[in-house]
């Protein structure tokens, strides 16, 4: 009873006991909140430089979005409320996009991960060589898109100088005008080209994650190498896949170079971000009409977002219970 | 020749594993045959290049001449060069000053709802930066930053902050507690416990997180595009330019197209085991 703590001694000897239980909790709810400050204060600047740069823009699209304003022919800015909401719910080419995004977004994460999931398989293994096939496989994400762009169609879909349609020759088959006849289909085989490497990486490490010592186990236990794969590596991967639709969906459903680039913005390859673009700097000049295809286009992506943002929290979750 | 002794998943026998071996070179070097195509293309002539494909011939570095000299009219290879990187770099930079504080405050030290912040960040990269460019053209012209290496730098400080917060935080997420605990009772202050015990753990995080944020950057084209044509030219605005509707020209471009990826190429293959960690994020394990 009688040891002396010289930790609790000076604690006692800072808040001696005729303190008021008032003023000792009042200093220490100062202590927590310096405390909260100063954990707050190295978030700041990197918060406080994003908001400014997303949110102003945001906000005054929303304005835009409500205003009657067509640079070219140059007319005044009027406001008018929702009219161009109301519009463009019934603009058929503005549903043509939204489609087109989907069928685009959709085809490219899920080939891609199927591909990488199938390349990262073949590079899980140890032969002689495998660092240079990986060195190869992960090249066409460092490709600037544009470039991709402009050499799949100048050398490789070309109906008389592309590699595709002079191997296609050489079988004895009629030279095909890829990006003309199949636009949206080349594009996509585009962006799985540069993506498959991005999500081959992904998997790739989550397949190096794998515990020996329980594949070992289940494979002494007589198991099948599709079970091992079906019961072991899958759940394993899960996260890791998820990861990979995400990030997939964040950088594709945005995708504009592509279109530019190799199908020269044709019809059937208008995504959203092409039409909103068309509709304003693009040509169109119809700002007001614009931002609000803008704003729509905002909104759905937060509800994809929010999905998503799930999935994410998911991952995260899982780190709790680490 | 193939020394496949040890086959982890499939292919328990030798001949299986050499099968497998060869298929994947095979897939190997379909994936790179488009970018090999683009590299030989370059030395060839222009006659060579536009017909029937010629495997065998001799090199010629005319391509890469005229396109990297000054022709009024047209920005130039060095001036292009020059802007890329000073952009990409001073933007990376950037990026890494702020997110490093930010994803401490997000991990080693949280703010009591960091996960909401970490939302945030991650959110703004689901906004079109189509949908953003109009009110940021116009605030730029405002700002007199059109055309100026800045509109740009600050837009890909914003376009890669939030993945470089997320990367880095969970690189942090893997420096000991007890590590930073004890840096702390040692009296170390903030900035120190910073410094001396977190930066060395996620060095290698730092430099991963720092590329993909340079390949990002580098390769971007669309704002590039908008805001920034004439006197702060990039490199993916400038290789568009070689497309030509009047004369043969893949052999041109094949050489700016060359020319242009060969630094995010060569730094991703020297790079790239740390960037396979950065890009699994740690975040899953």
């Amino acid at each position: 009873m009688q040891t002396v703590d010289p930790v609790s001694d000076e604690v006692s000897s800072n808040a001696p006991s005729e303190t008021p239980s008032n003023v000792r909790s009042e200093a220490a709810k100062k202590i927590q909140k310096r405390d909260a400050w100063s954990r707050r204060i190295p978030l700041l600047p990197a918060l406080i430089f994003l908001i400014a740069v997303t949110q102003i823009p945001f906000v005054l699209s929303i304005y835009y979005s409500l205003t009657e304003w067509t640079v070219n022919p140059p007319r005044p800015r009027t406001f008018e409320g929702v009219e161009n909401y109301t519009f463009a719910f019934t603009d058929d080419f503005f549903r043509d996009a939204a489609w087109v995004t989907a069928k685009m977004t959709f085809w490219s994460v899920v080939l891609s991960v199927l591909f990488g999931l199938g390349m990262a398989m073949l590079l899980d293994r140890k032969f002689r060589g495998v660092g240079v096939v990986r060195t190869l496989v992960l090249t066409p994400f460092l490709v600037m898109p544009v470039v991709a762009s402009l050499v799949w169609k100048t050398q490789m879909f070309d109906a008389s100088f592309g590699m595709i349609n002079w191997f296609t020759d050489q079988l004895g088959l009629e030279p095909y005008e890829f990006v003309s006849r199949r636009p949206l289909w080349s594009v996509i085989a585009v962006l799985v080209w540069q993506w498959t490497p991005f999500m081959m990486l992904i998997l790739l490490a989550g397949l190096q994650s794998q515990s020996d010592s329980v594949l070992e186990a289940a494979r002494v236990d007589g198991a099948t190498k599709w079970g091992i794969f079906r019961q072991i590596t899958l759940p394993h991967l899960r996260s890791y896949i998820e990861l990979c639709a995400l990030l997939g969906a964040i950088y594709l459903i945005q995708v504009f170079d592509h279109i530019v680039g190799l199908a020269g913005g044709v019809a059937s390859t208008r995504n959203l971000p092409f039409f909103v673009y068309r509709t304003s700097i693009g040509g169109g000049w119809r700002f007001g009409e614009a931002s609000a295809y803008s704003i729509i286009v905002v909104v759905i992506t937060i509800i994809f977002a929010t999905f998503g943002l799930r999935v994410l929290s998911g991952l995260l979750e899982g780190e709790d219970a680490a | 020749m193939s020394k496949s002794t040890d086959v982890a998943d499939f292919g328990s026998n030798r001949f299986t594993g050499a099968l497998l071996s060869g298929f994947t070179y095979l897939l190997g070097f379909m994936f790179f045959f488009p970018i090999l195509w683009m590299v030989l293309n370059a030395f060839k002539t222009e006659a060579d290049a536009n017909g029937d494909p010629v495997f065998f011939f001799e090199p010629t570095l005319d391509q890469f001449r005229l396109v990297t000299e000054d022709i009024p009219g047209r920005a130039s290879f060095s001036a292009v060069y020059t802007n890329s990187f000073t952009i990409v770099v001073v933007s990376t930079v950037i990026v890494m000053i702020l997110a490093v504080p930010a994803a401490f405050a997000l991990s080693v030290r949280p703010i009591a709802k960091w996960r909401d912040v970490l939302f945030f960040f991650i959110s703004t990269k689901f906004l079109p930066v189509v949908a953003g460019i109009l009110p940021v053209y116009i605030i730029g012209r405002e700002l007199d930053l059109l055309n100026t290496r800045w509109s740009l730098i600050i837009m890909y400080t914003a376009l890669n902050l939030p993945l470089a917060v997320w990367m880095l935080r969970s690189f942090f997420q893997e420096v000991p507690t007890e590590l930073i605990e004890a840096a702390r009772i040692d009296g170390a202050s903030l900035r120190s416990q910073l410094t001396s015990v977190v930066l060395p753990i996620v060095a290698p995080g730092l430099a991963a997180t720092g590329l993909l944020c340079f390949i990002f950057a580098w390769n971007e084209f669309f704002l590039s595009l908008q805001l920034n044509t004439s006197d702060a030219q990039t490199a993916s605005v400038w290789v568009t330019g070689f497309e030509s509707q009047r004369e043969d020209f893949i052999a041109k471009l094949s050489a700016a197209s060359t020319l242009v990826v060969l630094p995010v190429v060569l730094a991703g293959w020297v790079a790239q085991k740390r960037m396979i960690r950065g890009l699994a994020m740690g975040a899953i394990k």
